[in-house]
């Protein structure tokens, strides 16, 4: 019972870091807080969903169509509204605003669309297989999903570990000024960035839809909520952080809801976010890395 | 004078909703006045109505005293969240309310004496016209004193910058405080009014989108005044309504406005203040 | 009078002043002077309350102002500059400085609500001393502009010093920008602070440009990798090298 739900935490916190992994990586870089995130996670979702049924396409290459179709549309929203705010310099609520007014648009044109009602992938696209380990049933989905969610996190951390245009990331992060005296092309890198956050975003949005079988316009809210938490707890900016806390919550999630109260599950995570950022307003493997206009 | 009878049943709800948003907007614009992003504040209006809706359908208070417990009990809690919270700085801050806020959506929600999901039910229609009006102009009048005022400059300053305001001996903390408290208070007012004439309330009422349709509603106004706000409060209660042809689509619009209005009118609608300095230019620079 | 008695402060492991003394003494001007990251405006941090001291004391006219919030500080009369400017820009020049004079305006919030008589002539006397200390500094005529139209340096800098003595400071404690294109400024400020000490105030100067230092202030103090290398008063005589 216990290992069952530990299987559960992992899937769920997997995802949740997948997603607080783009997002994180937008304030680190752009210093923005993206309160679209939720909605290009559940354009994701509903692309994958459309490709597989609509066209007949096989999953992965709904994956692709998601992560291509949400990266886009974190580049248009850098692009179109993001470049303008940065020209102006400004204040750091602002972009926060106008990400809101986004996510709004982008979640009632899905409600406009599709109608209230929870959408599901046709049987037969996720694979059925299931495992037993021990008293444990492991569903192969279960598996494809951490397996493509570390698989991502991995690669990203490797890139701004390891690479050149890590490196130039890590130095706009410090200071995007300092950066471009040095030649880097820090628009050029704003833009990648937010296609990057968003692919990773809409990728989030197809697992969790695989997950639970259900994909409805509203379904980025909660997961926006949580995103929120996991940045918080894990540092705002700081990615391995975000990973850390992605499975946290996951866990606490889980474990809250299966031990503690079925309703309340939600309430605790909020309620640990709320407590933690009193104690430790930089997170709890947190750093601040708060750039002071 | 039958039109007028006529024009009122049809509508009266609607001018009710625009007294009560207008309040709303006026309880986020003193947060954002100090330069506060609370997303609390939907939060407040929710713990005001049901804890007014309660002494209302249980104690049968007076309506006058269910009143003022609707705007004491936000503020309460306001005070007692207030004070370790204002110590972050602008995204946390607004992070920590956000969170604060949905912890009160999901408990409300879960609780058996707020009716759970379903909500409270035949809440007496106590709510006036005149209540609506007059305690909005008392508000505005109060908010307005304090504008001209020490504090009113004390709040600009802080939103400002608020070091530099610190070292011109205000206690920014303190004033902080104040403007998330009495702006806790005016959106529990707020919410109690709404309850006693809606006759039902539920916890969808009172989450994140509606956080997110307040602060609409200010900064589509403008923040620079007090017209700001209660203008975007009076467009975003009647355009709705003109935009009924749009049915399920309406939703895009209010973000659609959001994001149009950040971009092109960074001022909000209504700012008075660059229109008073161009004319002080002499027409401008 | 300001005394600084064995002050310290470290980040960390890293100490930025050890053992500091000196005192401002009253009227006249004080200039602490020392290279780029001697510690000085960590000093100036210390005094108006931003920092808390890691050690030692300052006091002002005998009471102890470390461990005071800078809000406290700034009502026992100590006003400062910053090297940046720092003018609250979407408000008017009138309203910068009667943002200074904010603990000097009682009135309670019922006085406030009912715009009693008390709080009307508590706020027109604060308009006219808002107006005659912008004249002091000849910012006068332009009291309604926003200062944000204050595009220059000179202007803005000298709105902070009005809006200084705008808290009946005793100490006003300024910092020049540094920079090449202030050199330009450096007489007009030279004249400012001398304005600004003629009418009774005792003003606080950090500084790194020697020759600035001599030409305006009384005594000095020399503040070289955290410690204070000499205090004395200057030998106007005394030729300086470029």
């Amino acid at each position: 019972m216990l290992s069952q739900q530990l299987l559960n935490a992992l899937t769920l916190g997997s995802v949740y870091a997948l997603f607080a992994l783009g997002f994180t990586l937008v304030f680190g870089v752009l210093a923005v807080i993206n309160l679209s995130h939720g909605a290009v996670f559940m354009v994701g979702s509903y692309t994958a969903l459309f490709v597989v049924t609509r066209f007949e396409m096989p999953l992965w290459l709904g994956m692709l169509a998601a992560m291509m179709a949400s990266g886009t549309l974190g580049l248009l929203i850098d692009v179109l509204i993001l470049k303008r705010l940065r020209a102006r310099n400004a204040p750091h609520l602002i972009p926060m605003i106008a990400t809101i007014g986004v996510a709004i648009t982008l979640s009632s044109m899905a409600q406009g669309l599709f109608g209230a009602e929870i959408m599901r992938f046709p049987e037969g696209t996720i694979p059925a297989g299931e495992f037993i380990v021990g008293d444990m049933h492991v569903r192969a989905i279960e598996l494809g999903i951490v397996g493509i969610a570390f698989a991502m996190m991995a690669a990203l951390l490797l890139a701004i570990r390891r690479t050149q245009l890590g490196r130039a990331l890590r130095a706009i992060a410090e200071s995007p000024k300092a950066a471009s005296l040095l030649g880097i092309n820090v628009e050029g890198l704003f833009h990648g960035t937010s296609f990057v956050a968003a692919a990773l975003g809409g990728l989030a949005g197809v697992l969790i839809g695989l997950d639970f079988n259900a994909i409805t316009p509203l379904m980025g809210q909660p997961i926006l909520h949580k995103g929120i938490a996991v940045i918080i707890l894990g540092g705002m900016g700081d990615i391995r952080g975000a990973l850390i806390a992605g499975l946290f919550l996951g866990f606490a999630e889980v474990m809250s809801k299966a031990y503690v109260s079925s309703q309340m599950g939600d309430a605790v995570a909020f309620g640990l976010l709320f407590l933690i950022l009193l104690v430790r307003p930089s997170g709890l493997f947190g750093r601040v890395l708060e750039r002071k206009a | 004078m039958e039109w007028l009878d006529n024009f009122w049943s049809t509508y009266n709800t609607l001018v009710y909703s625009i007294g009560v948003h207008a309040l709303l907007a006026l309880s986020i614009w003193l947060t954002l006045a100090c330069g506060l992003l609370s997303m609390a504040n939907a939060a407040f209006m929710g713990i005001g109505a049901y804890v007014s809706a309660l002494l209302s359908l249980n104690a049968g208070w007076p309506f006058a005293a269910v009143l003022v417990a609707a705007g004491v009990a936000p503020a309460l809690v306001a005070l007692i969240i207030g004070i370790p919270t204002l110590r972050l700085s602008g995204v946390y801050l607004a992070m920590a309310t956000l969170a604060f806020g949905e912890v009160v959506r999901i408990t409300v929600l879960n609780l058996e004496i707020t009716g759970g999901p379903e909500g409270l039910n035949g809440i007496p229609q106590s709510t006036q016209g005149w209540h609506i009006v007059a305690i909005l102009a008392f508000v505005v009048y109060g908010l307005t004193r304090m504008q001209r005022s020490r504090v009113g400059r004390a709040f600009e300053s802080i939103r400002e910058d608020d070091v530099a305001a610190s070292l011109m001996g205000i206690d920014v903390a303190r004033y902080k405080l104040f403007a998330f408290v009495l702006g806790a208070a005016m959106a529990g007012v707020a919410g109690g009014l709404n309850a006693h004439f809606t006759f039902f309330i539920s916890p969808r009422e009172y989450g994140f989108e509606n956080a997110v349709d307040i602060l609409t509603m200010a900064v589509l106004g403008g923040t620079g005044s007090l017209v700001g706000p209660m203008l975007g409060a009076a467009i975003l209660t009647l355009l709705p309504e003109l935009l009924r042809f749009l049915n399920e689509f309406r939703g895009i619009f209010n973000g659609i406005v959001l994001v149009l209005v950040v971009l092109f009118l960074p001022k909000g609608i209504w700012e008075p203040r660059r229109i008073k300095a161009l004319f002080a230019r002499g027409g401008g620079k | 009078m300001l005394s600084i008695h064995n002050l310290g402060k470290h980040f960390g492991g890293l100490s930025v002043l050890e053992d500091v003394s000196f005192e401002v003494p009253v009227g006249g001007i004080f200039g602490l002077i020392g290279p780029n990251g001697a510690g000085k405006t960590t000093v100036f941090n210390l005094v108006t309350g931003l920092l808390k001291p890691s050690s030692g004391k300052i006091s002002f006219e005998g009471r102890d102002l470390a461990g005071l919030p800078p809000h406290l500080v700034t009502r026992l009369g100590i006003a400062r500059t910053f090297q940046n400017i720092r003018i609250f820009k979407e408000m008017t020049l009138l309203e910068n400085v009667m943002v200074g004079m904010h603990h000097h305006l009682r009135y309670g919030p019922a006085e406030l609500f009912l715009n009693s008589r008390a709080c009307r002539d508590a706020e027109t006397r604060a308009r006219q001393r808002a107006h005659e200390l912008l004249s002091w500094v000849r910012l006068d005529h332009r009291a309604e502009m926003l200062a944000d139209n204050l595009s220059l340096r000179r202007p803005a800098r000298k709105l902070e010093f009005a809006r200084g003595a705008g808290n009946r400071t005793q100490v006003a404690a300024a910092r020049r920008a540094g920079g090449r294109h202030e050199s330009l400024g450096k007489t007009v400020l030279m004249e400012e602070i001398r304005n600004i000490c003629q009418r009774g105030f005792s003003v606080f100067l950090i500084e790194h440009d020697m020759r600035f230092v001599m030409g305006v202030c009384e005594r000095i103090a020399v503040l070289n990798f955290g410690r204070i290398i000499a205090e004395e008063a200057p030998t106007r005589s005394a030729t300086i090298p470029t």
